[in-house]
């Protein structure tokens, strides 16, 4: 396992994605066939059911080192990760075990169905027999992430320059079906399983923020205007009864939207349409905190099919019968979606998106500033006869959000984040006043700098008032300016309200904590966002 | 019996009228070792063990007012007996025996158990109440033996010259830097930065070998330093100087780097856990070995370490303390010596 684990320690410790390409290449070029078969499928969330249990393995630690499980939980609660914090505690390795990845992936595999005692005897030789890094990816072979920053994309981009073959097919293959025991890899790479034609997506065509007077861009009637969702942008592909869907992120999600998957099979055309997968319930759109509950599962319950919706806003068509027509106007391709959408059923689950009218630019900033009543995020401005662009260009579309709503809070807890940031405390709770004491309105992980979060850290360390369990309850005395787009009542907050995408905008070293938001003051922002 | 009570300026010595590494200026401050949360600036009098003399000068002033004894060398201080026994954490640095009338205090300061080569070797001495740090005092660090260590390092080296890189090393001026130059003994040519050579110059000063080094100039040329191995103090992470050096690869050199999420915070090539402090065996095995009635507990991880003590049986409580951890003496020792 000595080169995977070198690999793992170079990918883990850089955070530029080109350094973790280039790590995985490396890689690849001296793996064995298998071996790189089980790279892919632990990177692409493909891994076999977790063999061992993790408080089995919490609890033979603790048997194997004798330390009482609250210094067990305290370790952990440093570390921020089980894996690495059993991998840490154990004593010294006394024999040295070399594996192949994949012999150690077929073991765990053939381990799951046996008996606990069986399995502890399996995972204790392990454990001393490796060193504490490689004990490490043990840990984390038998189950849980990595959690060192690579995405499918990076992998198919490192597939990509290994191979030679387009990144785009490769994530197709990648994440097509196929099976490690029977497929080899060059027959995964060049997808032999599966028939990339049919599910080749186009590069998305995105646009910049507003730069300038609107009366700068011509004539109101050369632009349509639309309303921008802060859904997941997606392109839907349709080709020879195929229906393959993809992120942004330039990922097959196709399995997590089965409802639009099952109304599309109805439809008779061939197509690819540009729009965004968002939450959908009685004709409004839902939050994105919403949507957020149905991303990345393996399996999407009747039960969260039920709660949260997801239906398709449709913006633009990009292919058409197998003809490519982003060349043309984009008049001409709203009039063929909007045909699409008329001559199928297609209920309120593929909804295309609505053109506003109006006559002056002028009109168009009392519409802005309502948009985020139905949790719009602002307008897009493109220009009627503009291309399908490849990427983003200026000129053409333009993005128009609302300004975000702001207030002055003070932070009370204080949480380590995971990942790169379980070192310092990265996550945030904030509170405004109310009557004499302070009341919870947010929490908050971005929009700090490294150099501002180690400062915190430290001011965390240092004024830390109780611990609950990860959580520090810290002096209130550090005051943050946080940006929100958007606030509704709510009977599950403390508060009574609810931000949407609270972030922090940045620390205001220049305010006391007398000098925060009033819960009164917050909610005033409810009825008057302005 | 009570020798020493724990105040707001440091750690008192009742009968003795003098404070162990104090943080707020005093009469009479008996000092550990040469690091900046431990030597502070202002007190009228100061006595040191004799390698730590030099560094006490060069750091807080030559004209302060210092006296400095060998290990084991006792001096008797208003009818208390004082000694310093070799703590191990960085050269010079003691752990200081106060005896009264046949009641024995240890205070620590800061400690490491394992031989670095460099440093005179942690000695465990019997107490009645033992005062020990915790930086580390969390059963996750345990630290690898020197020659493990020293393999991973050269191995890296080995790696980066293999690519034409630089070797960057991180570490503090004091101590860090010192342990480091003899990791790297014999690898290749060793740069320090000049506030490292300074505090070299004043070691060799009194007599102790060090491992050779050239001085890293600020208008170094390029071809020379290419390849080679560079120490700095942590505080340049980002500086003009690093990035003037060529295809540098640099490594922090700390214990917390024992942690993922620590390797990873900040962008470097590589992070060893290199540390001058005890292990978490090391805190347990010198604590045992002391036999003492009483434990005490400061900077670091006091509140879990002391709650295992007693748990385990060693009567222990936790002591607030303004000793810094591993990250923050390297911060305050930059701030200082680093020139632009």
């Amino acid at each position: 396992m000595k080169h995977f684990s070198d690999l793992i320690s170079a990918i883990e410790i850089t955070n530029k994605t080109n350094a973790k390409i280039d790590a995985l290449v490396d890689y690849l070029k001296i793996a064995p066939e298998k071996d790189k078969l089980w790279l892919i499928t632990l990177f692409t969330g493909k891994r076999p059911p977790r063999p061992v249990k993790t408080t089995l393995m919490r609890q033979w630690c603790l048997e194997i080192t004798g330390l009482p499980e609250w210094l067990f939980l305290e370790s952990y609660s440093s570390v921020g990760d089980l894996g690495e914090t059993i991998a840490l505690m154990l004593p010294d390795p006394n024999h040295h075990i070399d594996k192949s990845l994949s012999d150690w992936m077929t073991e765990l595999k053939a381990l799951k169905p046996k008996s606990d005692a069986e399995k502890k005897i399996y995972v204790r030789h392990a454990w001393s027999g490796l060193q504490v890094q490689e004990r490490l990816i043990f840990n984390k072979l038998i189950g849980g992430s990595f959690r060192i920053g690579v995405s499918k994309k990076t992998l198919v981009n490192a597939l990509s320059k290994y191979s030679g073959i387009d990144a785009n097919q490769l994530m197709h293959s990648i994440i097509g079906h196929w099976d490690i025991d029977t497929i080899s890899f060059d027959d995964l790479v060049n997808g032999e399983h599966i028939n990339y034609d049919n599910s080749k997506p186009y590069p998305f065509c995105l646009a910049y923020s507003l730069e300038k007077e609107l009366a700068e861009l011509g004539q109101p009637e050369e632009w349509q205007v639309e309303y921008k969702w802060d859904g997941i942008r997606g392109q839907i592909v349709k080709r020879n009864t195929e229906i393959f869907i993809w992120s942004r992120g330039e990922e097959l999600v196709t399995s997590q939207f089965p409802e639009l998957v099952a109304l599309l099979e109805n439809f008779k055309e061939d197509f690819v349409i540009d729009g965004e997968i968002l939450a959908l319930k009685d004709n409004a759109v839902l939050l994105f905190n919403d949507l957020q509950k149905r991303l990345n599962r393996k399996n999407v319950s009747k039960k969260m099919l039920e709660e949260v919706p997801v239906g398709f806003y449709v913006y633009d068509v990009l292919e058409w019968n197998g003809d490519d027509i982003r060349m043309q106007p984009l008049q001409y391709r709203r009039q063929l979606l909007e045909q699409l959408l008329t001559s199928n059923s297609a209920h309120d689950t593929l909804v295309i998106s609505e053109i506003i009218e109006f006559t002056h630019w002028n009109e168009l900033d009392a519409i802005r500033n309502k948009a985020r009543e139905f949790n719009s995020e602002g307008l897009m401005l493109k220009q009627k006869n503009s291309p399908y662009h490849t990427g983003r260009k200026k000129g053409d579309w333009w993005k128009w959000k609302v300004d975000p709503l702001t207030i002055d809070a003070v932070m009370i807890y204080a949480q380590k984040g995971s990942g790169r940031r379980s070192s310092k405390y990265t996550d945030y709770t904030f509170a405004v006043k109310k009557d004499d004491g302070l009341v919870t309105v947010a929490k908050a992980y971005s929009g700090l700098t490294d150099k501002e979060i180690t400062e915190i850290s430290r001011f965390v360390n240092k004024n830390a008032i109780e611990k609950f369990g990860p959580v520090r309850t810290v002096k209130p005395e550090l005051v943050f300016e946080i940006a929100f787009e958007g606030i509704a009542f709510s009977n599950r907050h403390k508060s009574g309200v609810a931000l949407r995408f609270p972030r922090i905008l940045r620390w205001r070293r220049d305010k006391l904590v007398e000098e925060i938001d009033t819960i009164e003051q917050v909610k005033l922002l409810i009825t008057n966002p302005n | 019996m009570k020798l020493v009570k724990f105040t707001k300026k440091g750690i008192y010595c009742i009968p003795g009228k003098f404070y162990l590494d104090p943080w707020l200026p005093v009469d009479y401050a008996i000092i550990s070792h040469g690091h900046a949360d431990h030597a502070r600036r202002g007190n009228k009098f100061y006595l040191c063990q004799t390698d730590s003399k030099a560094i006490l000068k060069h750091r807080l002033g030559a004209d302060i007012h210092v006296e400095s004894l060998n290990y084991n060398e006792p001096r008797i201080i208003n009818g208390v007996q004082v000694s310093f026994f070799p703590a191990g954490h960085v050269i010079g640095s003691a752990q200081i025996r106060l005896e009264y009338k046949g009641f024995v205090v240890v205070f620590t300061g800061d400690y490491k158990v394992k031989d670095d080569y460099i440093t005179v070797p942690f000695e465990p001495i019997k107490c009645h109440e033992f005062i020990t740090e915790s930086t580390f005092g969390l059963p996750i660090y345990n630290w690898l033996s020197e020659a493990q260590l020293q393999q991973q390092m050269h191995d890296w080296v080995q790696k980066n010259q293999a690519h034409n890189r630089t070797s960057v090393f991180l570490g503090y001026s004091l101590g860090k830097a010192q342990r480091l130059m003899k990791l790297m003994e014999g690898v290749d040519k060793i740069f320090v930065h000049s506030a490292i050579h300074n505090l070299n110059t004043a070691i060799q000063g009194s007599g102790i070998p060090l491992p050779e080094t050239e001085l890293l100039n600020y208008d170094f040329k390029k071809e020379d330093v290419q390849n080679k191995i560079v120490i700095l103090p942590p505080g340049l992470l980002g500086s003009k100087l690093i990035k003037k050096i060529p295809n540098a690869a640099t490594a922090i050199c700390s214990g917390w780097m024992q942690i993922r999420g620590n390797r990873r915070w900040q962008a470097v090539d590589a992070g060893f856990a290199v540390s001058d402090h005890a292990d978490w065996n090391g805190l347990l095995s010198a604590v045992k070995a002391t036999e003492a009635e009483k434990v005490y507990v400061t900077h670091g991880s006091q509140a879990t370490f002391s709650k295992y003590l007693n748990e385990i049986g060693i009567s222990s409580a936790e002591v607030k303390t303004e000793y810094g951890t591993e990250e923050e003496e390297a911060e305050l020792i930059t701030e200082k010596t680093v020139s632009p």
